[in-house]
């Protein structure tokens, strides 16, 4: 069993439940598929811990290389727009100007009515 | 005339030796018989011969664009090009057809360049092999060079010939495949982890990764939006710095552009390297590097020792924890990304509509690959409440910590970095996917991943032929926005070390005019 405090003070997780699982697949709206993907997460978790080795107090967290910039802000003036046709081409369901979207505010089946491998877990 | 670099194709066109049109058909000629590579996804045949008499037209007036103009060019399949379908190499955007051009390649076609096609990649550039896109693996031109084929040793009479081929490394290898079989001049890539340098080693072509924020990344479907750059594949140092020149600059579009002003530059007939001090990072003899690139690399140092240059060790200590960080950093970056795709509005759309959500998850389940997925998935994980701090934050001090040695370095007198850019030469495909693909990343990364993170320039210069007969490239990794440099002692070196031609069939049956050799001697 895994457990003990990394130098940063965190507490290494045991394995990942399902509950977490379940979670993620919320989340991503990606499922799992089978034992491999589980697996996958993992073992990137595992890799991802070697992090905890490196000490890092008093370090702040680097978003950009180009931190010490100021990024560029253009006028909010139009200078493009106008190509609905366009961009309706490349949608497979459209009424008039609009995309269809199935209905929402239905949220995603639990763990036990959905097609997942995670179900019986 | 297929093999000549850019410059010397494009004062034959300003001379009239030879037309774009029909450069442009020798081209798309070579394309087809070199099909077995699987370097294009999409070949544009007719809008690039409408292009090519575009520019036949302009040269006959004696108004040429400038050194590109005529030029065929192909473009990695992640870059938006408009009217001609973008992929990624996933089922995602199969049919996708890019309603604008991204800003690098409207650049390209606004000087003239002829835009052969789209190139191969793994998906979404997720892949250091050019392996996992649904379009099938790419194959290394090298594979069917003599020179590779005269270094193998045949199994057996009744094996198929063609059973040990090599990869191109990835993702952008359909890229560094098409300049390496000279079915174009010049090809874009991208980079993100090393996804330009490392097919360029495999395939012995000039691989350039820009610094973060000099080139737009507008139209480059994103994968780390702080660490993505459009990479320039060529077959020699000053093409790169053309190329470089006519992308460069800031891009109202992409406001994570510079906004200082770049001058394009030509690099001296005569670069000179003594007053220089090179860096030779001692982390980057990496577990697994093989003893042949080892030595090349000592080599090299000797070479810019001799060449009076100031040669010395230094340190990077963060070095073996870029990978790891990346990891996470970029699972995360993914995760957020990828969010986009969800059938609405372009791409794959399943035929589930008993909901939004679960017509969503049904479509990424049908979209996106293993890979895809499972970065997707992680990256998730990587970001839940309790695991932010623990990991995604945590990654993004050990990342500034990493961008700080190379800060450390540069600041004590060092201009230019020396290292490998690979672990080995090209393997055979059927050994690659023997581990999964996040494995194969982590390992082959490890040598080019850290300019990533630091946002830095870094480019590949092919330098030798292996025991078995492919190429190995050593890699130089400059400061910010010194390309000017970096470029001149690439171009130092790749004059020292004359890498030899590929000696492939199917260019020698097509090039009917001089083929120029290359001088014998070599580097090794």
């Amino acid at each position: 069993q895994r457990g003990g405090v990394c130098s940063c003070g965190w507490r290494l997780p045991q394995k990942v439940t399902v509950e977490v699982l379940d979670h993620l697949e919320h989340l991503a709206l990606v499922d799992f598929r089978d034992s491999e993907g589980v697996e996958r997460l993992q073992k990137a978790i595992q890799f991802a811990d070697q992090l905890h080795e490196v000490n890092t107090d008093g370090v702040e967290p680097m978003d950009s290389v180009l931190e010490d910039r100021c990024l560029y802000l253009r006028e909010d003036d139009v200078t493009e727009g106008n190509c609905t046709e366009e961009l309706l081409k490349n949608a497979r369901e459209k009424v008039e100007e609009y995309f269809v979207a199935p209905p929402g505010n239905i949220p995603l089946p639990k763990l036990e009515e959905r097609e997942t491998f995670l179900k019986g877990s | 005339m297929m093999g000549n670099t850019m410059s010397l194709v494009s004062a034959a066109l300003k001379e009239g030796r030879v037309a774009p049109t029909e450069l442009c058909q020798r081209c798309l000629s070579l394309i087809k018989s070199t099909k077995f590579l699987n370097a294009y996804i999409t070949v544009a045949e007719e809008t690039a011969l409408k292009q090519a008499e575009e520019s036949e037209k302009r040269y006959r007036r004696g108004q040429p664009l400038g050194v590109l103009d005529g030029i065929p060019i192909a473009v990695k399949d992640n870059f938006n090009t408009a009217g001609i379908e973008t992929t990624c190499a996933s089922n995602m955007l199969k049919g996708y057809i890019s309603p604008y051009n991204a800003t690098v390649v409207q650049k390209l076609l606004d000087q003239g360049a002829v835009l052969l096609g789209k190139t191969n990649l793994d998906e979404f550039a997720m892949g250091s092999g050019s392996t996992d896109g649904v379009f099938g693996p790419v194959r290394n031109p090298w594979s069917y060079s003599r020179q590779y084929k005269e270094k193998s040793v045949p199994k057996s009479h009744s094996e198929d010939k063609d059973s040990n081929w090599v990869i191109t490394g990835g993702s952008s290898g359909g890229s560094a495949a098409a300049v390496s079989s000279f079915t174009c001049f010049a090809a874009l890539g991208s980079d993100t982890g090393g996804s330009t340098r490392n097919p360029a080693a495999h395939c012995g072509v000039v691989g350039l990764k820009p610094t973060y924020g000099l080139i737009s990344r507008h139209g480059l479907i994103p994968l780390v939006n702080s660490m993505d750059v459009p990479g320039i594949l060529t077959r020699c140092v000053d093409d790169a710095a053309v190329v470089l020149g006519s992308l460069a600059g800031h891009d109202p579009k992409d406001s994570t552009t510079i906004q200082d002003n770049f001058k394009p530059f030509e690099l001296s007939n005569l670069p000179d390297v003594s007053k220089l001090s090179i860096g030779i990072p001692k982390e980057y003899h990496a577990p697994g590097l093989s003893s042949e690139i080892l030595a090349l690399w000592s080599k090299a140092a000797d070479l810019f020792k001799n060449a009076g240059a100031k040669v010395i060790e230094v340190s990077l200590p963060h070095t073996r924890y870029s990978i790891v960080c990346y990891h996470v950093l970029c699972t995360a970056e993914v995760a957020s990304n990828m969010a986009r795709f969800d059938g609405l509005e372009y791409g794959h759309r399943s035929d589930m509509n008993k909901s939004t959500e679960s017509m969503y998850a049904a479509t990424r389940r049908e979209g996106f690959n293993d890979v895809v997925r499972g970065r997707i998935l992680s990256g998730n994980y990587f970001m839940l409440k309790q695991n932010y701090e623990n990991y995604f934050i945590k990654a993004q001090k050990v990342r500034r910590l990493i961008a700080n040695d190379f800060v450390k370095v540069f600041g004590s007198g060092v201009d230019i970095l020396l290292t490998p850019t690979t672990l080995s030469d090209a393997v055979p495909y059927t050994e690659f996917i023997k581990e999964d693909n996040r494995t194969r990343s982590a390992q082959d990364d490890i040598l080019t991943q850290a300019a990533n993170m630091a946002g830095l320039p870094a480019i590949n210069v092919p330098t030798a032929l292996s025991e078995r007969g492919l190429p190995v490239g050593l890699q130089f990794i400059g400061r910010s926005f010194q390309e000017k440099q970096l470029l001149t002692v690439a171009k130092w070196f790749e004059k020292q070390v004359k890498f030899p031609t590929i000696q492939l069939e199917e260019v020698k049956r097509h090039d009917h005019g001089v083929f120029q050799h290359q001088k014998s001697a070599s580097f090794l």
